[in-house]
């Protein structure tokens, strides 16, 4: 099920560089609807499914599994901990949370810092800044040295939780919801038919510059390339323009970045089911897997899916889910839709 | 035993990004009685093959120092420059730098209201000319500079330009001398272009499209009074890299760098470097993606023309590079 | 006239349609073979002599534009930018929306309307729409859609001495050279390679350098210029009408000396006026050839372009015409056996 899949996944821990246990629950759920699980050089996981033609083409679908998080930089004599980020983290977000550091064993910590009675003035109205923050995990130097070595990775402590309208919010939606996404396309595939080979990747490292799916992209040398990410979704303060509603579909990129055809392709699949979409403009860089996925080998031609996403890089990040459900749906039909499709000549400019 | 005429000779040597015919020699020179095969790419890297069975191994110091390019040179003989990788306008000032022929210059500036202003654009290299006829004799637009400052070694210290990273083509070139019962197969590469952004090992890697890649650099200290936080001391052993801005090293590879510096009771340090990177950033990411980590030399005043590293630090990761190329 | 004609094309990065289409159009009875590739670019092969080298000719065809983001309430057009521009310049321009070319005005509040200090701060992108005439937005939806691309409406004009104005010197100008160079026949063979998003990260030429894996690489570019009165010297980087300009260094490249020098001392032996492109930030896609595969010698060739990247870009006819007299040589010049990597 969606939800068992997307609370499990969102819980388990997988900072940038450390994705293995989010690997395992993507490998648990995946299995079931795949040929062949693999995982590569860096560490992405490909779910494979077979396609019915006789060379199939490859389409390989990319979300990345990794989170952002923190990274014990120093144990101080107090047996205080401090940290640095491992991708984009506002430091504003972190005070006072409840953190996980993953060691030998993962010990239970927060995130304190001076209290403002002690403060100027002055210093009050700054924000603190990541390295003037300590973990406190109430154990001394020595004890703390037992389990804890610099360079383990730290994650928020959040359980998935579930909002009104279908919504749930968590840590790392960004992007295990895109991987979520991948799970439902499997799923729709499972009884039907489809020529191509079918290529799910849970990506690495996305988050320090797509760098799991570049080598990954290399491997596989797919014909088409869909990568799957998260958008802004809309709140209060962001301007309309720049972000997309939650609730009223899967965004579809258009940009340099996407293959005209592949997005006219997606588009056209979309109305034929009827399935709601909202549309993404980059006049430039997507910053998601897709920009790297682009240019690797000769060139391959690329698609985005988004998931409009409330709060990006929190630890409270949101969507809807059945923006996944369509998201899924809308990649399944794409790939059948292909069946029978010269590829050379749909891709030809 | 530190080899003090090589260390010497690998430092003050002539080599910003894109200018490394010189220290290419001098390094060729002083390993070609010790690999089986060495060859030159199309960017310049060299390449020095140790053969055997086993895995392949890429093993990246940078030949590269950071410079200065002449852009211009006015009426009355003065040079305007450019910079060649990361040259900071307050390190710069009032330094000798000296081009490919051996001709000194210092760098001088404008007049300034306040000395935040300063930047390479306000700044001049003066080599002693009295006019632009003078000056074009020994040096013309696009010629090449670097930073001057003897090699000095003081007991445990070592003080010199371009420890970034000649001391990384040290480290290689004794590793490669030491290698006994190695049953891998080896690559040194001596690697052109890394302070411009990873350029030569980029190509380097795909042409020797390793199963594993190890960068020898130097990295910062946070040992300095008021430092920013960093875990790592000169004097207390090799570092091994966790991350910095260019990679995440291989689960792997800093595992197998542990264990191997954990059983021959080598001094290590672990290493998370806030910025920076270094040749293991390109090769990690070459075709299918190739294991990568690296092992630093804990260096302060990184870029500077004073860099210093500790000699037991240069040992240390000697040692700890080859018993990791003999496991 | 062929930089008439390329210039008046439009295309944006990811958007080069048009101007493809006249490439293709243009070099078809010159070359042996045409492909365009998965990104977009149009690679064309002109077969030389057995024994001599694969020489890459890259130009690319993109120029910085702007791209339709949203559609407000009242038709009046929100945009993006698409590629590097200076957002000063984007004010009171006219421009021309969409395949169709729907004729628009950026406009801004009158000056009578604004505070003092308004005038002194700069118009950001997020500030400015496109003004088509629309009524509603129904009314824009009609013509316009998400996504188009915008380009700037600047007429092809020659004037002063000698000199061009148009949009998109950077880099059809190079575009043009590389259709002329085509016309005449090499002991080389040539892969001419047109490429696509230069302006937003050199993405096409990547692509198109391992797929053609050539022994050498050639740049054509437009380059910047800035020899006017209130700059001092030193930060001209190039001069308007001393030639065409070789590059020694830029953000992206450090170029192999000896192969800059070989073309300089050919221009020079010559009589063709010729000049160093001083090192200054920028790049062009020999960033991104150079490094492609294990490593690929390149060289770039600028025509000097004021103004870069607005819609009033000059350069001197005859900087163009040493362009195209300089790859000429080059090629020519270049011996059997000569660059070929074994």
């Amino acid at each position: 099920m969606l939800r068992d899949l997307l609370k499990e996944l969102v819980e388990a821990h997988g900072v940038t560089g450390f994705e293995h246990e989010a690997a395992k629950v993507v490998e648990k759920y995946f299995l079931p609807y795949s040929d062949e699980i693999k995982i590569d050089k860096m560490g992405s996981l490909s779910a494979i499914k077979k396609g019915k033609a006789q060379s199939p083409k490859r389409i390989m679908l990319a979300a990345h599994m990794d989170e952002i998080g923190l990274m014990v930089k120093k144990i101080d004599d107090k047996g205080f901990i401090q940290f640095t980020n491992v991708g984009g983290v506002d430091q504003r977000t972190l005070l006072t949370q409840e953190v996980i550091i993953h060691g030998k064993k993962d010990l239970f910590g927060v995130i304190g810092s001076k209290p403002p009675h002690i403060l100027e003035a002055s210093e009050r109205k700054k924000a603190v800044k990541m390295e003037d923050m300590l973990i406190d995990v109430g154990l001394s130097k020595e004890d703390v040295e037992k389990y804890i070595s610099i360079g383990d990775p730290i994650t928020i402590r959040r359980k998935l939780m579930n909002l009104q309208n279908d919504m749930v919010a968590g840590k790392a939606l960004d992007d295990r919801a895109g991987v979520a996404v991948m799970y439902e396309c499997l799923k729709e595939l499972k009884n039907m038919h489809h020529d191509c080979d079918v290529y799910a990747v849970a990506t690495v490292q996305e988050e320090v510059g797509y760098r799991g799916a570049i080598p990954a992209t290399f491997e596989i040398s797919p014909h088409i390339g869909i990568a799957i990410d998260v958008g802004f979704g809309s709140t209060p303060e962001l301007p309309k323009d720049e972000t997309s509603d939650l609730g009223k579909g899967p965004c579809i990129g258009f940009g340099a970045n996407i293959h005209p055809k592949v997005y006219e392709r997606l588009v056209k699949v979309a109305k034929e089911y009827n399935i709601p979409y909202q549309q993404d403009i980059y006049p430039g860089a997507t910053g998601t897997d897709a920009w790297g996925m682009q240019i690797t080998r000769g060139g391959v031609s690329t698609g985005l899916i988004s998931i409009p996403l409330r709060y990006m890089h929190t630890s409270v990040e949101t969507v809807q889910i059945n923006d996944i459900k369509n998201a899924g749906k809308l990649l399944a039909y794409f790939i059948v839709s292909l069946n029978g499709e010269d590829l050379e000549g749909m891709l030809c400019y | 035993m530190i080899n003090k005429d090589l260390l010497k000779k690998l430092l003050e040597t002539f080599g910003p990004s894109g200018n490394e015919e010189t220290i290419r020699e001098v390094i060729r020179e002083e390993i070609k009685d010790y690999a089986d095969e060495i060859k030159v790419d199309a960017l310049g890297n060299l390449i020095a093959i140790k053969k055997g069975n086993g895995k392949k191994i890429m093993v990246a110091s940078h030949m590269d120092e950071i410079g200065i390019m002449v852009t211009n040179i006015d009426e009355n003989g003065f040079l305007r420059f450019t910079n060649i990788g990361g040259v900071s306008p307050f390190t710069a000032l009032y330094q000798r730098v000296m081009f490919a022929d051996g001709t000194m210059g210092v760098v001088g500036m404008e007049k300034l209201d306040e000395m935040k202003d300063l930047a390479l654009s306000k700044m001049f290299i003066d080599i002693g000319a009295n006019s632009k006829e003078e000056a074009v004799k020994r040096v013309n637009v696009g010629d090449v500079a670097c930073f001057y400052a003897p090699f000095i070694q003081d007991g445990d210290y070592i003080m010199s330009k371009a420890l970034d990273d000649r001391i990384g083509c040290y480290v290689a070139i004794e590793a490669l001398k030491a290698l006994k019962d190695c049953p891998n197969e080896v690559h040194f590469v001596f690697t052109v272009q890394e302070e411009v952004g990873l350029r030569g090992a980029k190509t380097a890697a795909y042409g020797v499209d390793p199963d594993m890649g190890i960068a020898i650099d130097v990295t910062m200290t946070g040992d300095t009074p008021k430092a920013k936080t960093m875990d790592v001391k000169m004097g207390k052993g090799t570092a091994i890299k966790i991350k910095d801005r260019s990679v995440l090293a291989h689960p792997t590879v800093k595992k197998l760098m542990i264990e191997t510096a954990k059983e021959n009771n080598i001094p290590y340090q672990l290493e998370i470097l806030d910025a920076g990177g270094t040749d293991s950033g390109a090769i990690h990411l070459t075709k299918s993606g190739v294991p990568s980590g690296v092992i630093s030399v804990p260096c302060r005043y990184v870029h500077s023309p004073s860099e210093m590293v500790s000699v037991k630090d240069v040992e240390s990761s000697i040692e700890l590079l080859v018993k990791v190329l003999e496991k | 006239m062929l930089l008439k004609r390329l210039t008046d094309a439009c295309g944006m990065p990811g958007g080069e349609g048009e101007v493809r289409e006249i490439i293709i159009e243009e070099i078809k009875p010159y070359v042996d073979d045409i492909k365009i590739d998965r990104l977009g670019n149009v690679i064309a092969t002109k077969n030389g002599k057995p024994g001599y080298p694969k020489v890459m000719i890259a130009a690319h065809m993109d120029e910085v534009g702007l791209m339709v983001k949203s559609i407000d309430d009242g038709g009046f057009i929100k945009f993006a930018q698409a590629g590097g521009l200076d957002e000063r310049i984007l004010v009171s321009k006219p421009v021309l929306v969409g395949k169709n070319k729907i004729q628009g005005v950026i406009g801004a509040k009158a000056i009578h309307l604004q505070e003092k200090d308004e005038r002194e701060t700069p118009l950001k992108t997020k500030q400015l729409y496109i003004d088509i005439g629309a009524k509603s937005k129904e009314d824009t939806e009609k013509l316009v859609k998400l996504g188009d691309y915008v380009a700037f409406d600047s007429e092809y004009v020659e004037f002063g001495n000698n000199l061009i104005k148009a949009k998109a010197l950077d880099d059809r100008a190079g575009c043009a050279a590389l259709i002329e160079t085509l016309k005449h026949n090499y002991d080389v063979t040539i892969v001419a390679a047109f490429t696509v998003q230069e302006e937003i990260g050199l993405r096409g030429a990547t692509v198109a350098a391992y797929n053609i894996n050539p022994d050498i690489a050639l740049v054509l570019e437009g380059t910047l210029c800035s020899d006017v009165s209130n700059v001092p010297e030193q930060s001209y980087i190039t001069k308007m009408g001393d030639g065409p300009a070789i590059s020694l260094m830029d953000s992206r490249t450090l170029f192999p000396k000896n192969l800059a020098k070989r073309i300089f001392d050919l221009a020079v032996k010559n009589g063709v006026d010729i000049q160093y492109r001083l090192p200054s930030s920028g790049g062009n896609d020999a960033g991104a050839i150079h490094t492609t595969r294990e490593g690929i010698p390149c060289a770039a060739i600028s025509v000097p372009c004021r103004y870069i990247h607005s819609p009033s870009c000059v350069m001197s006819k005859d900087d163009f015409e040493g362009l195209k007299k300089v790859i000429k040589l080059f090629l020519e010049d270049i011996k059997e056996g000569e660059y070929i990597r074994d």
